[in-house]
């Protein structure tokens, strides 16, 4: 597949561990190639591994087509937080050398099947797909550009909650994205929702559960608490499909389980509907 | 009930009030010693209560006798039309509400409730809403908009409470929901965070033109003990992750999240809950006398506007 690149350090003389992959849910190998070419979707178990915001992008983009929005904008330190794993602004130096990103998002324009649209695209590797100043930032000045435009919007969440070493203002970006999707709500540009493993806290109580559609998944977790705080509150045993993407459907928060292979397609014609007339 | 730092306090009051008892019965008097522990008193604690800790800040805005909603409305409002239900599922008792006039001005009001009384807690789950209290606040907001009526809403919760019912039923549904519609409300909003303003709990119902907040109120993206329990690994660091997290009005106010600061009686507004709750009506009623001249479309690009301009990130090519 053209979208992944290896990201393996290659040694001479492959070993066993470089043809295979464990799929981390059900721990069955995986021959490396199969994975790469079920987009690291397990086939044994359907279980989604998290990636990257480029490869999701390459995923659904068609190829030439994006350009990046609001790419300048990345973490200060509010707050000059520190904890007891040192402070904050290191923390956020080596996510961003980890994953060559600035914000735990990435945002811009392109086509989708010759449809042009605005997206935002978590990336749970950079701090945990956190949302703070500058990914709340970047959602909004993405949303208010698909709004001048009459682009669709398209948002996919992967993400913790809210960024703690941010303080208040990570809170408040809640506040600040989801005015930002009132708005399009308002000029009537369609807004849809992907939520994908993880999508939890601050980012499920904000605009990820605020799609004129919401799709995720499969078997992605969603909810706004997080497990162990639940069992320790009610002192008792959750479901084991407790927030997963098919709890939530049963529950009537989300619309549709779309499989990875088959977003593009699905988003494509979903698309159809909102097409302005 | 005396807070731990309180002790040196208490121990003087206590030492007075024993002079005071002697000096009724004996014949020597203990006026001057009576009056040299009451100037101590004073002054120790003018020095406890102007230099507090977040942590001990935290324990004020938790205080037992704190002024809850119902004594704010009971202290602010001549009338008060509580209203039921959010129409989908029952009667959330975490979040109240109802038509009431403060101080003259008819509004709706909405607020956490945590409870005074054992029962009064477990029924309204000590301040922690479910789904329910959030879609009743909002439908109560729309009912605010369709009347013109400006919209009061006091925070005071732990956090929205999380349980399997709750998630269940949407929790984070509910409070995107209202992030989202309270947004575009054609009436004035004016926040007052009271106690504790506990993550996405509080600012479910927080969605402001102004948000003012308590001299010794708290508001944070995650409670100090669960911040230790991720960050530290040790929830006993709760003082350092209040201290870290910056979630005290003073703090608040200079990173421009709140607009203003009520001022409380020293020691905090359980001293002196009148005192606190006629400041809180003073700052409401200015700042409602100023939103209500401005039309609706107004309002919300203010709202809008407060709300975008928060951020603080650097812009590199
Ligand atoms: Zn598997």
């Amino acid at each position: 597949m053209a979208w992944f690149r290896k990201s393996g350090k290659k040694t001479p003389g492959a070993s066993e561990e470089d043809l295979w992959t464990v799929c981390p849910s059900c721990k069955a190998h995986i021959y490396k190639q199969e994975w790469e070419a079920e987009l690291k979707v397990c086939p044994k178990c359907n279980y989604h591994a998290r990636i990257s915001c480029t490869e999701r992008r390459d995923l659904l983009i068609d190829a030439g087509t994006w350009r990046e929005y609001a790419g300048h904008v990345t973490t200060s330190d509010p707050l000059v937080f520190s904890d007891a794993k040192g402070p904050y602004k290191e923390k956020a130096a080596a996510a961003k050398a980890k994953t060559g990103l600035k914000e735990s998002v990435l945002t811009g324009d392109g086509k989708l099947g010759g449809i042009p649209v605005s997206m935002a695209i978590m990336d749970f590797r950079f701090l945990g797909g956190s949302l703070a100043s500058g990914t709340g930032e970047k959602i909004t000045l993405t949303a208010e550009h698909a709004a001048r435009h009459r682009w669709p919007f398209i948002i996919f969440s992967a993400s913790g909650g809210a960024r703690m070493h941010e303080g208040i203002i990570s809170l408040m970006q809640m506040a600040k994205t989801c005015a930002a999707i009132a708005r399009l709500n308002e000029l009537k540009v369609p807004y849809i929702s992907v939520l994908t493993d993880p999508t939890t806290g601050g980012v499920s109580a904000s605009f990820a559960m605020m799609g004129d559609i919401n799709i995720a998944e499969p078997r992605a977790l969603i909810g706004f608490a997080g497990r162990r705080v639940i069992e320790e509150t009610i002192k008792q045993k959750l479901p084991d499909d407790f927030q997963t993407a098919e709890y939530l459907l049963e529950h009537g928060f989300i619309d549709h389980i779309v499989s990875r292979k088959d977003m593009k397609e699905y988003l494509h014609r979903v698309l159809q509907y909102g097409k302005r007339r | 009930m005396a807070l731990d730092f309180e002790k040196p306090l208490e121990e003087i009051e206590n030492r007075i009030s024993e002079l005071k008892k002697l000096n009724e019965k004996a014949d020597v008097s203990f006026d001057t010693e009576i009056s040299a522990l009451e100037r101590k008193l004073r002054s120790t604690s003018k020095r406890v209560y102007s230099k507090l800790s977040p942590w001990e800040t935290v324990q004020i805005a938790r205080h037992a006798e704190r002024p809850l909603l119902r004594d704010y409305i009971a202290g602010l409002c001549t009338e008060f039309l509580e209203l039921h239900g959010d129409r989908c599922f029952g009667d959330d008792q975490g979040i109240i509400g109802g038509f009431a006039t403060l101080r003259q001005h008819r509004v709706m009001v909405i607020g956490h409730q945590k409870g005074r009384s054992v029962e009064e807690k477990i029924e309204a789950n000590f301040g922690m809403a479910s789904p329910d209290g959030y879609r009743k606040a909002m439908r109560l907001m729309h009912l605010a908009a369709k009347y013109k009526l400006p919209i009061v809403s006091f925070i005071d919760t732990p956090g929205a409470y999380p349980g399997l019912e709750a998630e269940a039923r949407g929790q984070a549904e509910a409070i995107a929901r209202n992030l989202t519609e309270m947004s575009l409300l054609p009436v004035p909003v004016i926040v007052v965070v009271t106690g504790e303003g506990g993550s996405g709990g509080a600012i479910g119902i927080g969605v402001g033109n102004v948000v003012l907040m308590l001299s010794n109120a708290v508001y944070s993206v995650i409670s100090p003990e669960g911040c230790a329990s991720i960050l530290w690994r040790d929830g006993s660091k709760a003082p350092e992750a209040a201290a870290a997290l910056k979630i005290t009005a003073d703090s608040l106010a200079e990173q421009g999240i709140i607009d203003e600061i009520i001022p409380e009686p020293e020691g905090g507004a359980h001293r002196d809950p009148n005192a606190a709750i006629e400041s809180t009506g003073d700052a409401i009623v200015k700042h409602l006398r100023r939103l209500k001249k401005m039309s609706a479309k107004r309002l919300i690009d203010h709202r809008y506007d407060k709300f975008s301009k928060i951020g603080r990130f650097k812009s590199r090519k």
